[in-house]
């Protein structure tokens, strides 16, 4: 077919038509996708914005220039650029470009430990009320609808005015009002997917629900729910943040980038700086989750993705 | 059919549709020409016989692009005509009968409303009086309680009064010539029959020319006056309806072949072999 | 021979009594309806006793004597086991009694019926903007997809998705107000214009068209402006971005081209016929946003000083007011399942295909 020259040993693998073994085929679908999110130019750059706020979060004290505690109220409210304050000041003299970078980690913190609790536990719920059906379905089904009854911000606020304001009251907060979503797309998937022949067949040779579920169904929906988990990711990060505004998320002096507007707010007419910042910071990463879903979507749904 | 004058004269139409892996050519420069009589294009899904039926009306959208030596119409090359003048054309001239009524009616539109609108848009009727010969039409197609099916919306029909709508919606403003793009196909058999010959009546009374796109030899060489059989965007053989069994280009006789003959029972029923030089071949030109 | 004119369901559909049907229908909904809305106080209630906050020291202050103590907590209810306390509140709460407010000492119900007015105004406005604007901004995008009018859209639903709404609050005060001073400040008036035209719908720009006191409309126009254009946009990128895709899908449809087969514009193809077949689908998602639009509404009102819902929960919540913070909540998600119910009811009433 191609008069190509022998690609050389990684690349060879990784482009062949008849992959050995399990782990070299999924390999394959990586690099293809990998491929595929590079050559879209938007998509690439929502990876590169996430790729910098990872990069952030873990070198913060080799990236940031001073320690995002230090006061310094002589040189309090410094417009950027001035007092070696790169991007100003805050209202008692710390350095703001160092509460961003630091503040990245707060951001990640949130937004990983909310990724790893909601889609699972949506997931687990959606997958068994869509397979098993009858009442489990309704009752399952019922509980979502009563969350999704909420909009998820005012949820939020009252969970954490129970629990008491702190981080990780938030982070459960949040994930309590995004779970639902999930589960309703799982238990879509799956309703789809039961009535297949390929479960029919495997039910015929003995395997019992939960093998059915975890190793058949799971699989299947999971491209919908990475695709829907990134996008949503946004949508967490402006929650976090507009709870943190409200001040009931990571306490002061913690450097949480909506806490940062909430305290720059006062000053918002003459000191524009010290709420813009750290709002930027919010605009981006939330812009790069988006930018990298839709890349995802392109790659893991395109038939879906017409839209 | 000598005296005949000739309706339609299409000459080297290509149609090609750009895609990621290069440029697909639905259509290869075919030629064929049709009067006041009914003309089947019969082909496989692929063979380009549904995109010769929407170039004639100009209706094939981009990325596709159509391009012909010449499309006459009664004298005028369709190919000069501005967008204004096509929709003229278009439902008033020359009409098309589609496959599913269940998807080309629209679903939140009253049957009667969408056969009225037919009717104005080319005579400029009253509401009144659009009403009244869209009635007059539902009963030229034999749909008893007219009155009540004008009032009613499309999946409130059956398949075979929705196909006989579209019949009536596309008859309406008197074309010359309608295109019928795989019209039974969605049928019941025992549908398809009733709807035909309602189809071939008002044809006939109204003295228009028909071309019957269809994938089915049979139906089309029994319906027919004329036939042409399209194979990979060209067209491999054209020949007179009664002459069929004298067909000469191998794809013809390998489809013949291939349908069972009640009366000359098979122990096996022959399978079509593609020939690739088919593709290759120059497309036979079908003036009459 | 007969001829089988009208489909089987149709003829079923006739047989069964209307009347009987339309109430076999209601009550399904009512059901489900009310199983949501149990489960919805069921959470507030779980929520109000979850709280760290004691109740009885929030009614009767730390330095109550254990005798005061002891009686506020029977009189509350609280020695009672926690079933019946639920089957209370449900009660209470269908009679309105939301209990008193610890920070303004009246009646939560009596304090939200005073400041929903506001949420209403402002989320009504940013909705107008929206749908006048963002469904021709879809049903462009739509007809030239790919084009730079589909990628303009498609960056306003981008920004509009990624940016926090209090934030670009902040920013649009700061330039509109603070730098230009095109708008008016934070607040529904001017501090002098403040009750002055009586309140009778709530909503400052009806009252002052009412008794058609223009200066105090054009003050409130100018303050509504900017707090609903941000809004708006929200309610816009989503609206059109809906209107796009569903656009999409009806220009693929066989019926378009039938519609063009018989000689029509283009434009009435699109405003006439796909449209009709948009608007089922969007008008779902229309009153949908405007539930969203309450979530919104609670950080654009901390910003503005709006004295709307929003503000009210939030000011409660930073005061420690639970009452009047679950008042609110419950409040909120009865607004949101009404309106899920008035979309469902709005579809089957548009969509000819589901009556």
């Amino acid at each position: 077919m191609s008069e190509q020259t022998e690609l050389s040993g990684l690349k060879a693998w990784l482009s062949t038509d008849v992959p050995a073994s399990r782990f070299q085929a999924k390999s394959i679908q990586f690099y293809l996708g990998w491929l595929k999110l590079v050559s879209n130019p938007l998509a690439f750059l929502g990876f590169l914005i996430l790729l910098v706020l990872v990069f952030c979060a873990m070198f913060a004290p080799f990236l940031a220039p001073v320690d995002p505690l230090t006061q310094d109220l002589a040189k309090r409210l410094s417009p950027p650029g001035v007092n070696g304050y790169l991007l100003g000041s805050d209202e008692l003299g710390r350095d703001i470009l160092s509460r961003i970078i630091y503040g990245s980690r707060i951001t990640l913190f949130i937004v990983t430990l909310v990724a790893v609790t909601a889609p699972v536990f949506g997931l687990l719920v959606g997958t068994f009320a869509g397979y098993l059906g009858g009442w489990i379905d309704e009752v399952l089904m019922r509980v979502t609808d009563i969350f999704l009854a909420f909009p998820k911000l005012v949820l939020a606020l009252a969970f954490v005015a129970a629990l008491g304001a702190g981080i990780e009251n938030a982070i459960l907060a949040i994930s309590i009002t995004a779970w639902p979503a999930y589960a309703r797309i799982a238990r879509a998937e799956t309703l789809t997917i039961r009535n297949s022949d390929f479960i029919s067949a495997v039910r015929l040779q003995g395997a019992g629900t939960l093998h059915i579920i975890v190793r058949h169904i799971w699989p299947l929906c999971l491209s919908s729910i990475i695709v829907r988990m990134t996008l949503d990711m946004a949508g967490i990060i402006l929650t976090a943040a507009g709870l943190g505004f409200l001040g009931l998320g990571a306490q002061p002096p913690m450097p949480e980038w909506g806490a940062m507007i909430s305290a720059g707010r006062k000053f918002i007419l003459d000191q524009w700086w010290v709420a813009t910042m750290p709002g930027l910071a919010i605009f981006i990463v939330s812009l790069g989750f988006n930018l990298l879903g839709d890349g995802l979507r392109d790659i893991l749904d395109p038939k879906k993705s017409k839209s | 059919m000598n005296e005949q004058e000739t309706l339609l004269r299409v000459e080297d139409l290509w149609v090609r549709f750009p895609t990621r892996n290069g440029i697909v050519e639905a259509v290869r420069g075919i030629s064929f020409a049709v009067g006041r009589e009914r003309v089947g294009i019969v082909g496989e899904s692929g063979s380009g016989k549904s995109m010769t039926g929407r170039s004639i009306l100009r209706l094939v959208r981009s990325p596709g692009q159509m391009t012909a030596k010449e499309i006459n119409f009664k004298g005028d090359n369709l190919l000069d005509y501005s967008e204004r003048q096509m929709r003229d054309v278009r439902g008033h001239k020359i009409s098309m009968v589609m496959q599913d009524p269940k998807f080309s009616l629209n679903p939140v539109m009253t049957v009667g409303k969408q056969i009225s609108e037919a009717y104005r848009l080319h005579s400029g009727a009253s509401r009144g009086a659009a009403k009244r010969k869209a009635i007059e039409m539902l009963e030229a197609v034999q749909i008893r309680e007219p009155e009540r099916v004008y009032n009613s919306y499309p999946h409130e029909v059956s398949g075979g009064m929705g196909q006989r709508i579209m019949i009536a919606m596309m008859l309406i403003p008197d074309p010359d010539l309608l295109i019928a793009d795989e019209p039974t196909s969605a049928l019941d058999v025992t549908v398809q029959m009733r709807v035909l010959a309602i189809m071939d009546k008002l044809v006939k009374d109204r003295g228009m020319g028909l071309i019957f796109i269809s994938h089915d030899l049979q139906l089309v060489s029994s319906f027919c006056d004329r036939v042409i059989i399209m194979y990979g965007g060209k067209i491999v053989e054209t020949c007179k309806a009664s002459e069929l069994h004298n067909a000469q280009h191998p794809y013809t006789r390998g489809l013949l072949a291939a349908l069972p003959q009640i009366d000359e029972p098979k122990a096996k029923l022959e399978v079509l072999d593609r020939d690739p030089a088919w593709r290759d071949q120059e497309s036979v030109v079908a003036y009459d | 021979m007969t001829s089988v004119d009208i489909t089987p369901e149709a003829r079923r559909r006739k047989a069964a009594s209307p009347f009987v049907r339309r109430i076999k229908r209601l009550g399904v909904v009512l059901f489900s309806i009310l199983a949501t809305l149990f489960g919805l106080l069921f959470v507030t209630f779980l929520i109000a006793r979850v709280m760290p906050i004691d109740p009885v020291l929030a009614v009767v202050g730390e330095r109550a004597s254990n005798e005061i103590y002891e009686a506020a907590y029977k009189q509350l209810g609280l020695d009672k086991p926690l079933v019946v306390q639920f089957f209370y509140y449900v009660w209470d709460v269908i009679t309105g009694d939301f209990g008193m407010s610890t920070l303004t000492a009246r009646p939560v119900l009596q304090d939200i019926a005073r400041v929903f007015p506001a949420t209403l105004e402002l989320a009504t406005l940013a909705t107008i903007i929206g749908v006048v604007l963002g469904i021709p901004a879809g049903v462009i995008a739509a007809v030239n997809e790919g084009r730079w009018q589909d990628q303009i859209l498609r960056f306003i639903g981008l920004f509009g998705y990624s940016m926090p709404i209090f934030w670009i609050g902040l920013i649009g005060l700061l330039i509109f107000y603070g730098k230009l001073g095109w708008v008016g400040g934070p607040g529904r008036l001017d501090i002098y214009y403040v009750d002055i035209v009586p309140s009778v719908t709530g909503m400052i720009l009806i009252d002052s068209l009412i008794v058609r006191d223009w200066t105090i409309f054009w003050n409130a126009v100018s303050h509504i402006i900017l707090p609903a254009s941000i809004l708006g946009y929200y309610s816009l990128a989503y609206i059109s971005r809906m209107t796009r895709s569903f656009m999409l899908e009806q220009l693929g449809q066989e019926y378009i081209t039938t519609a063009r087969v018989k000689g029509l514009s283009e434009t009435k193809v699109i405003w006439r016929h796909a449209l009709g077949n948009v608007m089922i689908p969007l008008i779902t998602v229309i009153v949908l946003s405007y539930a969203t639009l309450l979530e919104g509404s609670v950080l654009t009102e901390v910003i503005f000083a709006w004295p709307g819902l929003g503000n009210y929960i939030t000011n409660a919540l930073l005061s420690a007011d639970m009452n009047a913070v679950l008042g609110g909540t419950v409040i909120v998600g009865l607004v949101f399942v009404g309106l899920n119910l008035l979309s469902d009811i709005l579809y089957k009433f548009v969509d000819p295909r589901a009556r």
